[in-house]
């Protein structure tokens, strides 16, 4: 999903499939799939499901390159999407099947592809912050233009690391760009029980530039991406971007109480917030799709997610003697 | 693999270490350094002194004092292409870096199914009786020894200081390599010419028939004294220097045990849970049946070190009680 080419890119509205809409409507359909996964036991462990945060992991990774990297979160199933992953890889990794992207040695919290610029997703909350930040010194230093951008939700704002290497990237002006999902719940917290002051002045005090923007929105997000990117390739340092956006299941599949917020909040976030529901009517309104093409690309994604969760479930574990290769490389 | 024994050349510890340093740097264009006080200052030890006038700053890299910050900064540079060696100042700063060490740089080559690597050196100290007190003053690397995914080095002298650093830039998993920062002006034979030394490779720094003294990094040169002093009460000490905690070589421990039937373990690291508790082990399974005492050991004494040199001198084995230990165990009075 994200280009390969900057020229192969369409300004919003201006190709004949609805800009970001497939790629939305897979993440979601995807994590939908891992939920009953869970659901009827056929996966190992938990998931920390993205669906409800479309828009930012879509509107960010389609204003990337190939080669631009990127580092994930536990939740993180939408940014190896967006950034590219196949499907079929994805959920045999999540079954910890030999398929898997990381050979099923990674799991659902460690998805890594770098063929597509993935630095791997990241189970300590705000730890992939020096690894992004270390990512975009190396490409200053080998001379390539690419980007890196760190993934994190406002949990990681908790994080002394978070600052320290902001510190650093605007020190030494690296092309990083530090994405702040903010859904409001850090675990099961409510950030404002955990977050003093306010958001954006914390990379402002250090110098890194910073905007918030409505993560429900996919043109908006990639809209202000797309200006980051550009900023940071140019040299001009890192930035930070909070996209203000909701988680609508639990912390994880297991999470299905939700004690720490109402049902009426949800479904405001649901009904008036939705990324998909919010893009498809804006294009139908302007034209520029209509309920058929939706219908389509909901299909064509159904096809996918469906071949995807067959591909995995009849995939071979890895052999046991797998289990002490690559530790040391 | 021994030390040369026709070596004209001498350098000290520190200077060893800053001689492989500027080779490796020489050589590969992706090894760089980064760190706190490394450039202009050269590191507080001096080590690095000149190598921000040859390499620059955009190799040789001072940082704010954040240690997760530059390792995490390390670890992603090495997954992307580079070869960053990172200056950790004192061992007892690990502590803030552990995240970085051991959740992300060990394991992130193994969680990606063997497609991310990680070659990554993170350079450190241990030791004491610098007069530090307990936050300068530990030798940490049981920790990191303890670890899937790092390796360890721990140099015990200006030629292993120098030949196991060039192994370790060239490694492709992340290494973690202990100097003994009271070491750094001692002198020692380092050959001109290009060697290496091979991690997992044990050296026998001395021969001897009536024990083993297995001892590490600072420990080495203790041991040395003791056997010399064993030497002149007839017991025969051989003294092997394992030189890498990880990997381990076993056998070579094992070997000589079998041969002296008795073993002793000695290092700086505290006794608890600690290195020589390993090393006692693999010992007392691989050389069971050769052995006529019990595996001893020697670690440091386990307290926080203490400032007051009568205090903290008695926290670290000494040369007295590596001798006394190891004529007991020959049963000598």
């Amino acid at each position: 999903m994200a280009n390969d080419d900057p020229s192969d890119r369409t300004e919003d509205g201006a190709g004949s499939e609805p800009p970001h809409v497939p790629p939305v409507a897979k993440i979601r359909a995807f994590d939908e799939q891992v939920n009953e996964l869970y659901k009827s036991a056929k996966m190992p462990g938990l998931a920390h499901l993205y669906i409800g945060e479309e828009a930012v992991a879509v509107g960010v990774c389609e204003a990337l390159r190939r080669d631009d990297l990127i580092t994930s979160t536990h939740r993180g199933h939408g940014h190896c999407l967006a950034k590219g992953a196949a499907v079929n890889r994805m959920f045999a990794e999540l079954l910890g099947k030999e398929p898997g992207y990381c050979r099923g040695k990674g799991g659902s919290m460690h998805i890594a592809d770098p063929e597509t610029g993935n630095l791997g997703a990241n189970a300590i909350v705000g730890g992939s912050a020096g690894i992004a930040t270390g990512a975009a010194l190396s490409a200053k230093m080998r001379g390539t233009d690419q980007v890196a951008v760190c993934f994190f939700g406002d949990g990681a704002l908790g994080q002394g690391l978070l600052y320290e290497v902001m510190n650093m990237a605007a020190l030494w002006r690296l092309p990083v760009i530090y994405l702040c999902e903010n859904n409001l719940y850090g675990e099961y917290t409510p950030c404002g029980e955990t977050i003093a002051g306010d958001i954006l002045a914390r990379p402002r005090a250090l110098g890194v530039h910073a905007e918030s923007v409505d993560g429900q929105d996919v043109q908006a997000v990639h809209a202000t991406m797309r200006r980051l990117v550009e900023r940071a390739r140019r040299g001009e340092g890192p930035a930070f971007l909070e996209c203000k956006t909701y988680r609508y299941y639990g912390h994880h599949v297991g999470d299905v109480n939700r004690e720490y917020r109402t049902r009426e909040e949800e479904r405001e976030w649901m009904s008036k917030h939705d990324p998909l529901e919010t893009l498809a009517s804006r294009l139908t309104t302007q034209g520029l799709a209509d309920a058929g093409v939706f219908e389509r690309i909901l299909t064509d994604v159904k096809a996918e997610i469906d071949g995807g969760v067959q591909f995995a479930l009849s995939a071979p574990y890895p052999e046991p003697n797998e289990v002490d290769q690559d530790v040391y490389a | 693999m021994s030390t040369p024994e026709v070596a004209a050349r001498e350098l000290t510890y520190g200077e060893a270490v800053r001689e492989a340093i500027a080779e490796e740097m020489r050589r590969d264009p992706r090894v760089f350094l980064i760190g706190e006080d490394v450039a202009e200052a050269g590191h507080p030890f001096k080590v690095l002194t000149g190598l921000v006038q040859e390499f620059g700053t955009k190799r040789i890299i001072d940082t704010p004092i954040s240690e997760p910050g530059y390792a995490g900064i390390g670890v992603g540079a090495a997954m992307t292409g580079m070869r960053p060696i990172v200056d950790v100042m004192f061992g007892d700063f690990i502590t803030l870096a552990m995240d970085q060490i051991v959740n992300q740089a060990a394991k992130v080559h193994y969680m990606s199914g063997g497609k991310l690597k990680v070659p990554i050196v993170f350079r450190t100290t241990l030791g004491a009786t610098r007069r530090s007190a307990a936050q300068h003053s530990q030798s940490l690397h049981a920790w990191v020894s303890h670890i899937p995914g790092l390796k360890v080095a721990l140099p015990s002298g200006p030629y292993e200081a120098k030949g196991l650093m060039k192994t370790a830039i060239r490694d492709d998993s992340p290494v973690v390599i202990f100097e003994d920062k009271m070491m750094y002006r001692v002198k020692g034979p380092v050959p001109a010419e290009e060697y290496t030394i091979p991690f997992g490779v044990a050296e026998v720094k001395r021969a001897g028939t009536d024990i083993t003294i297995v001892a590490t990094s600072s420990m080495v040169g203790v041991a040395l004294g003791a056997a010399k002093l064993l030497e002149e009460i007839g017991i025969g000490a051989e003294v092997i220097d394992p030189r890498t905690t990880y990997p381990l070589d076993k056998q070579a421990l094992i070997d000589s045990a079998k041969k002296t039937s008795r073993a002793l373990v000695v290092d700086e690291g505290y006794e608890r849970y600690g290195v020589t508790a390993e090393i006692a082990s693999a010992i007392a399974e691989g050389a069971f049946y050769h052995l006529d005492a019990p595996v001893k050991r020697i670690g440091a004494m386990d307290v926080p070190v203490p400032f007051s040199p009568v205090l903290e001198d008695l926290t670290v084995p000494s040369e007295r009680t590596v001798f006394e230990t190891a004529k007991a165990l020959c049963r000598k009075a």
